[in-house]
């Protein structure tokens, strides 16, 4: 019983410190996200930022546009699949529209940045710190959080709203689609029933899921980096941790942010 | 006057002592070799010397700062007067090797580009490298990289220069060259050098002194010939490298016995 109890007590103080560990270094961050702006911030930060910009957004468009067209067509052909028996066709519509942007395009690009960047965010600081870079640029007198950090945390911040609303746009463009050839549903008829069907705060919602989950995969994966210790194998390990913990946080700040939303009668 | 000064240093790891209360001077201008065998505790005595790591108690003072109770600011201010040139080199793989030692001059100075172009074009000349500074560094040999990472810690002309096993990993011709460049910058920029080495060729090629370290303790402190003359058993184990007969004692001896009466009953 007492082993049960203190195994109970480990995981719990390991748990707790590991969320402790991440909110210090989000403050941390956040003290330094000054020196990250264009214009007032260090350029060389704001250059770096700029080019995580391109591999976090840019390099993962075809991924999210093709993750978020297939669940569109998905969720149509269900949704599709259950209304036709009702006559309710034209709640697909509203199905897909609602659907994508309050939750899934913001929840699908999260997903895809975890397993892409999150993972490269983790295997490029544990490398750094297996091959004492992390300890070189201390030495350097630069701070290893404003240093690596903060522009990725800024790419995330812009890259990940970004990429949601183009995955709603193509997980609605799917749903269309979808219309088009099921119902011969003229196009724009169709986007005009997707405006009549979502009002701005189903839009500002979605975003301010998109901001949580870039915060979440950003600091997750950099702090699996900066704990790894030892050598490749710790890497590799970081880099699981990294996706595991970000997509399973991920989920249940959506739970929560959901829930919020709905409880405070902003849905 | 001393540039570095350690007092009473104790380091400890989960509760187990590595360093034990070590005294030791360090004066403008001279080469300090940190000699001992492997965990003996040099390599943890030179990251609390160049601030990565904070004792348990005891003090360093670095230019009349006592680095283990200062500030971060007052860290890096005293960072940036030391160089330091890695095991592994450290040098950043996502920059050229140019980049790699015109970092801090762009970041830490205010020097025009053609200025800091001119200043690493020199310091990578001072280590024969100015042919290579368009190369990334893993394009360069393992001697290359120390090379390398030697005009990096030169960048903003430190008053401290420190290697950690300058000539691990490399040949003795590469070794040996590494040590008559240690030897040319001290002489050159009248620089105070620490190196920690277990290459005893090395050690009495470029130390002014030697100090020894085994089971985080200091045997002896001395200039080369006192060391060469010391009748210390600890130093003489290690400069005429006497094995510790780890293979025979009791517990082995019985492993081994036992493992062949094994085999022969398998016979």
């Amino acid at each position: 019983m007492a082993t049960v109890l203190e195994g109970i007590g480990k995981k719990t103080i390991a748990h707790l410190d590991y969320v402790g560990s991440l909110n210090i270094q989000l403050w941390s961050t956040l003290r330094a996200m000054g020196s990250v702006l264009p214009f007032v911030g260090n350029r060389y930060r704001w250059k770096e930022s700029v080019r995580q910009m391109l591999e976090i957004g840019v390099d993962a468009l075809p991924m999210v546009a093709l993750m978020a067209v297939s669940t569109g067509f998905i969720l149509a052909m269900q949704g599709a699949s259950e209304l036709r028996r009702f006559g309710a066709m034209h709640y697909v519509i509203d199905l897909v529209a609602v659907g994508f942007t309050r939750e899934l395009g913001p929840l699908l690009t999260a997903i895809a940045v975890s397993g892409r960047s999150g993972s490269a965010f983790a295997a490029e600081i544990g490398t750094m710190e297996v091959t004492e870079e992390i300890d070189a640029l201390r030495v350097m007198a630069f701070e290893p959080v404003e240093f690596v950090l903060a522009p990725k945390y800024l790419a995330a911040l812009i890259a990940v709203p970004c990429l949601s609303i183009l995955s709603n746009l193509c997980g609605i463009l799917a749903g269309g689609l979808f219309m088009f050839f099921s119902t011969r549903l003229a196009p724009l008829l169709y986007f005009r029933y997707v405006l009549d069907s979502i009002v701005l705060r189903d839009v500002i919602t979605g975003l301010i899921k998109s901001v949580a989950f870039a915060t979440i995969i950003a600091h997750v994966g950099c702090l699996e980096g900066f704990r790894v210790r030892g050598g490749p194998d710790a890497v590799g390990r970081s880099t699981t941790s990294a996706v595991v913990r970000s997509t399973f946080l991920v989920v249940v700040a959506d739970a929560v942010f959901t829930a919020i939303f709905y409880f405070t009668g902003k849905m | 006057m001393s540039i570095i000064s350690i007092r009473n240093l104790v380091v400890e790891y989960d509760g187990r002592r590595v360093l034990d209360g070590l005294n030791l001077d360090i004066e403008q201008g001279e080469t300090m070799v940190l000699l001992g065998g492997s965990g003996c505790g040099k390599s943890t005595l030179l990251r609390h010397i160049i601030g990565l790591e904070r004792p348990k108690s005891g003090s360093i003072t670095i230019k009349g700062t006592d680095i283990t109770r200062c500030s971060l600011a007052e860290l890096d201010h005293i960072r940036r007067s030391i160089g330091v040139a890695f095991q592994s080199a450290a040098l950043f793989n996502s920059l050229s090797v140019e980049d790699n030692v015109a970092l801090t001059l762009r970041e830490h100075t205010a020097l025009a580009p053609s200025i800091i172009d001119l200043v690493v074009w020199m310091k990578l000349a001072v280590v024969g490298l100015a042919d290579f500074g368009k190369l990334q560094p893993q394009e360069l040999s393992g001697g290359m990289k120390k090379r390398a990472a030697v005009a990096r810690a030169l960048a903003l002309d430190p008053e401290i220069l420190v290697f950690d096993e300058p000539s691990a990993g490399l040949d003795p011709i590469v070794a040996a060259d590494l040590d008559e460049l240690i030897l040319l910058l001290k002489e050159a920029f009248q620089m105070t050098v620490i190196v920690v080495t277990h290459e005893l060729p090395s050690a009495f090629r470029i130390a002014d002194r030697i100090a020894m370290l085994s089971k985080g303790l200091f045997v002896t402190v001395g200039t080369k010939e006192q060391i060469r003359s010391s009748q210390s058993p600890l130093v003489r184990q290690f400069l005429d490298r006497v094995p510790d007969n780890m293979a025979k004692t009791p517990a082995i001896a019985d492993y081994f016995k036992r493992y062949l009466q094994t085999q022969e009953a398998f016979e």
